[in-house]
């Protein structure tokens, strides 16, 4: 587009905009777009055009339409804690910042569920739903700033998926706006709803199929008792033996996080855990519920440990002691930052069984390429988060991570996982998308968007890969001291 | 064997799209009551049948289409697992991908998961004669658009499935049901209450003044709850298969059988004949007749839908759409069925 061909647009696009009443804030200077030029995938940025902040869904219905028919690409965001680059602004196109709208219509203790405009964060609505006893179950890492459209948008998981499910099965209804303008409502407040399931559609369509104005949520009973396990084992064949005997023994914890040893020896070097040495898998595990299975659930998990042969197992006698066990797993990273600055994590799904092998190549890929990859597992589910270290003022290192991390996610596809578990496709594994699927899956895809989005302005370019740029990729990468939001916990 | 199927299924829905002649797609016809028209020459999907894989460790089975239902259950059962979301047969020859097709969850969904929630992974074979797999055969996947779970419910109108990942759960080591005597909306408010407290819930149902609460769990947690709930303990364990496969002397009577799928606090639906209970109040069975504009127009303000389950005469069985979701939906149709050969006519008009 020439210089004055697309101030032309700009200005046409500001005049519909402020036509629109009440008028929503709308953001045009560079510097005030500025913050809002990446997610949380820090490697690519774009300014987009404009930036627009609706309070009101009927301000989104007016955004979209303006978009529409002036044939601009729209980009929906919530909080921009994402890690695959799916809210990263359209350099031509409109962002639509959802922020503002942060209403919590209703809460229904009595039907269990919330109703909540898209920019609630997660965490505030277990927050809200505490006083009644209730809980809503996914929580990704980011669970304290994401925020609800953005996880319905990515399907967002966390570490509770294996007993509790992802987004899709803890929401009842979705309003989104449509790529004509149109108000859809998925789902609704009963338990089904009539027609094809959009529900499904929408939730994890990465901002491709609709603008989401509005959520409800299930709400679930909190648990009367909460029991954590740590176990260390000599191997990882030992501790992925265990997470399959566990689950062979009619369990299914509320979370089954494996550890492998460079998370080990971070953990004794930083937080001195007191590991005994030749420790090579770390299992944490929880179970939850009401006092009795609960109680009946630890006590058998405690059997298969020791089975499995575990050479420490500790169970949480308070909640101070549960959060120090939880540090295993969660402050390990942080630890290993200090040496390594810069990380990529990735997020690819296999089936349990074949975690050790999978285990092993990465470890033989990491000799390879002479980097470091510490693993951590939501081993319940088979997502696996291998964590590649790197350091970016090393020329070519980068790159060589972002190599490395490609042929872990194909050696998921290959044992037959998936390229992401729960951080989205984005713009990140667009190329991954081709290894995962053919043409006839990727066209069905397209045609799934053309339903929605006729003219293809919802967040074009993202989630799903044309066959032409199947060469495109990146990589969710945290690089030290340059990350525009390092609070971010990122898996 | 398994290849020459697909493929000459695909054929022959090649050829049927180069025709535009429709096809009408079959399992073991245990669920030709459900939906609206069916035309077409018969496509039977029942020799394409057998439990891919079985990897009870992983929770995950893979199982084709025409496998009978009461099979894959057999099999799940062996290893002490089971579908969570407890399909209705409704007859001896029910298949996964009818079951499917239908999206039917039987008494433990509400507590446990419906069966699209545990879809993992499907196969289909579109209107175009494409052979595509969509999901896969891990718990967690967010990779492309969730086409998996589209196919649950869609009865066949949007591909022929041709297999199906689910996500399978332990069977729960003990069962229990109390009976309380109780009026319609204190029941569905009881159950409710109890719904949002850590209570061993799996099934309830309400019919004349009488609330049944079955519980699933270790005995321990069993007997914990029983002391909170109070209530009376039955032997209910043929009550709620009967209420499964609607064997149940309720489900006997003539003419057209309502579903009103409700949300489970909402009040009570006036209907001309007594009313079946389940799911903490979000799912009522009522036999016709009714008028049909008036029971919609009631289901619909409270944010529910009705639909005509059996004995309709293949008019208006579905809930209408609001427009905007009815637009999705037709495009839906033409994209993965441009010849509209598949089950044409079979839920909705297209």
């Amino acid at each position: 587009m020439g210089v004055v061909a697309e101030a032309s647009l700009r200005s046409r696009v500001l005049e519909r905009l402020r036509a629109i009443r009440p008028p929503p804030v709308i953001i045009a200077d560079e510097e005030g777009l500025r913050p809002f030029e990446t997610d949380a995938f820090i490697q690519h940025r774009a300014t987009p055009m404009l930036a627009v902040l609706p309070e009101s869904e009927d301000q989104v219905r007016a955004v979209v339409i303006a978009c529409r028919d002036l044939g601009l690409p729209v980009v929906s965001r919530g909080a921009g804690t994402g890690i695959s680059g799916g809210a990263i602004p359209h350099p031509e196109g409109v962002l639509l910042v959802v922020s503002k709208m942060k209403r919590v219509i209703s809460i229904d203790a009595l039907a269990r569920t919330a109703k909540v405009e898209p920019g609630v964060r997660n965490l505030q609505v277990s927050e809200l739903a505490a006083p009644h006893g209730l809980f809503y179950a996914p929580d990704p890492s980011s669970q304290s700033i994401c925020s609800i459209g953005g996880n319905v948008a990515e399907n967002a998981g966390g570490v509770h998926c294996l007993k509790y499910g992802l987004t899709t099965h803890n929401i009842l209804a979705v309003r989104a706006i449509d790529g004509d303008g149109d108000a859809i409502e998925a789902g609704g407040p009963a338990l089904d709803a009539a027609g094809f399931d959009v529900l499904a559609l929408l939730t994890g369509s990465e901002g491709n199929l609709g603008v989401i104005t509005q959520v409800t949520v299930k709400l679930l009973a909190l648990p009367e008792r909460v029991e954590t396990v740590l176990a260390v084992f000599p191997t990882v064949r030992d501790a992925a033996e265990a997470v399959s005997e566990i689950i062979g023994a009619g369990i299914i914890p509320a979370a089954l996080e494996m550890m492998d040893r460079i998370v080990i020896e971070a953990c004794e070097k930083f937080l001195a855990m007191g590991f005994p040495a030749g420790a090579e898998a770390l299992l944490l595990a929880e179970v939850d519920g009401g006092n009795e299975e609960t109680l009946a659930e630890l006590a058998a998990v405690r059997e298969v440990l020791a089975r499995c042969g575990a050479t420490q197992v500790r169970v949480a006698a308070d909640d101070v002691e549960r959060e120090r066990l939880w540090k295993s797993r969660k402050g390990a990273f942080p630890a290993l930052a200090t040496m390594l600055p810069d990380y990529y994590a990735m997020d690819g799904t296999i089936p349990r069984r074949c975690l050790p092998d999978v285990l092993d190549r990465v470890y033989a890929l990491a000799a390879e390429y002479g980097m470091v990859i510490a693993n951590v597992f939501h081993a319940g589910d088979g997502n696996i988060h291998p964590c590649i270290f790197y350091d970016s003022n090393k020329p070519g290192e980068l790159e060589r991570a972002e190599e490395l991390g490609g042929r872990i996610l194909e050696i998921c596809v290959e044992v037959g996982g998936t390229i992401t578990g729960e951080h989205g496709v984005g713009i990140e594994k667009l190329r991954q998308m081709c290894v995962q699927f053919r043409p006839g899956e990727l066209g069905a895809f397209h045609d799934v968007k053309r339903a929605f989005d006729p003219d293809g302005i919802l967040n074009p370019g993202k989630a799903v890969p044309t066959l032409k740029r199947c060469s495109e990729w990146g990589g969710t990468h945290v690089r030290g001291g340059k990350i525009p939001r390092p609070e971010i916990p990122r898996f | 064997m398994a290849d020459a199927f697909i493929a000459s299924l695909c054929e022959r829905i090649k050829d049927h799209a180069a025709r535009k002649a429709p096809l009408r797609i079959r399992g073991g016809g245990t669920k030709d009551f459900y939906g609206a028209a069916r035309e077409g020459e018969t496509l039977d999907v029942s020799p394409y049948s057998g439990i891919v894989a079985y990897e009870p460790k992983e929770l995950v089975v893979t199982v084709r289409a025409g496998t009978p239902l009461s099979e894959l259950e057999a099999e799940l059962a062996s290893q002490r697992q089971m579908l969570a979301f407890e399909p209705p047969h409704f007859g001896a020859g029910a298949t996964i991908g009818g079951t499917v097709a239908c999206a039917f969850s039987g008494p433990r969904r509400p507590y446990a998961g419906s069966l699209r929630d545990f879809v993992l992974g499907t196969r289909i074979v579109n209107g175009k004669g494409e052979d595509l797999s969509f999901g896969g055969r891990v718990i967690k996947n967010v990779a492309g658009y969730d086409v998996s779970r589209l196919m649950a419910g869609a009865l066949g109108t949007l591909g022929v499935i041709t297999e199906i990942s689910f996500k399978v759960l332990p069977r729960p080591a003990f069962e229990a049901t109390l009976v309380f005597d109780l009026e319609e909306e204190s029941a569905t408010r009881q159950v409710n209450l109890w719904a949002g407290q850590p209570l061993p819930l799996s099934a309830t149902a309400w019919q004349d003044g009488q609330l049944r609460v079955r519980l699933s769990g270790a005995p321990t947690a069993i007997a914990a709850a029983k002391a909170k709930m109070g209530g009376q303990e039955i032997d209910a364990a043929d009550y709620w298969n009967a209420l499964r496969e609607q064997r149940l002397p309720f489900f006997a009577q003539p003419g057209v059988l309502w579903r009103l799928s409700l949300p489970q606090t909402a009040p009570r639906v006036e209907t001309p004949k007594a009313q079946l209970v389940e799911w903490g109040g979000g799912l009522r069975w009522t036999p016709g007749p009714v008028n049909t504009l008036d029971l919609r127009s009631s289901v619909e303000r409270l944010g529910g839908h009705a639909t005509i389950f059996r004995g309709g005469d293949g008019a208006d069985v579905f809930h209408p759409l609001r427009p905007a979701l009815a637009k999705i939906h037709k495009r839906l149709k033409v994209a993965f069925d441009p010849a509209g050969i598949l089950n044409p006519g079979r839920m909705y008009e297209f």
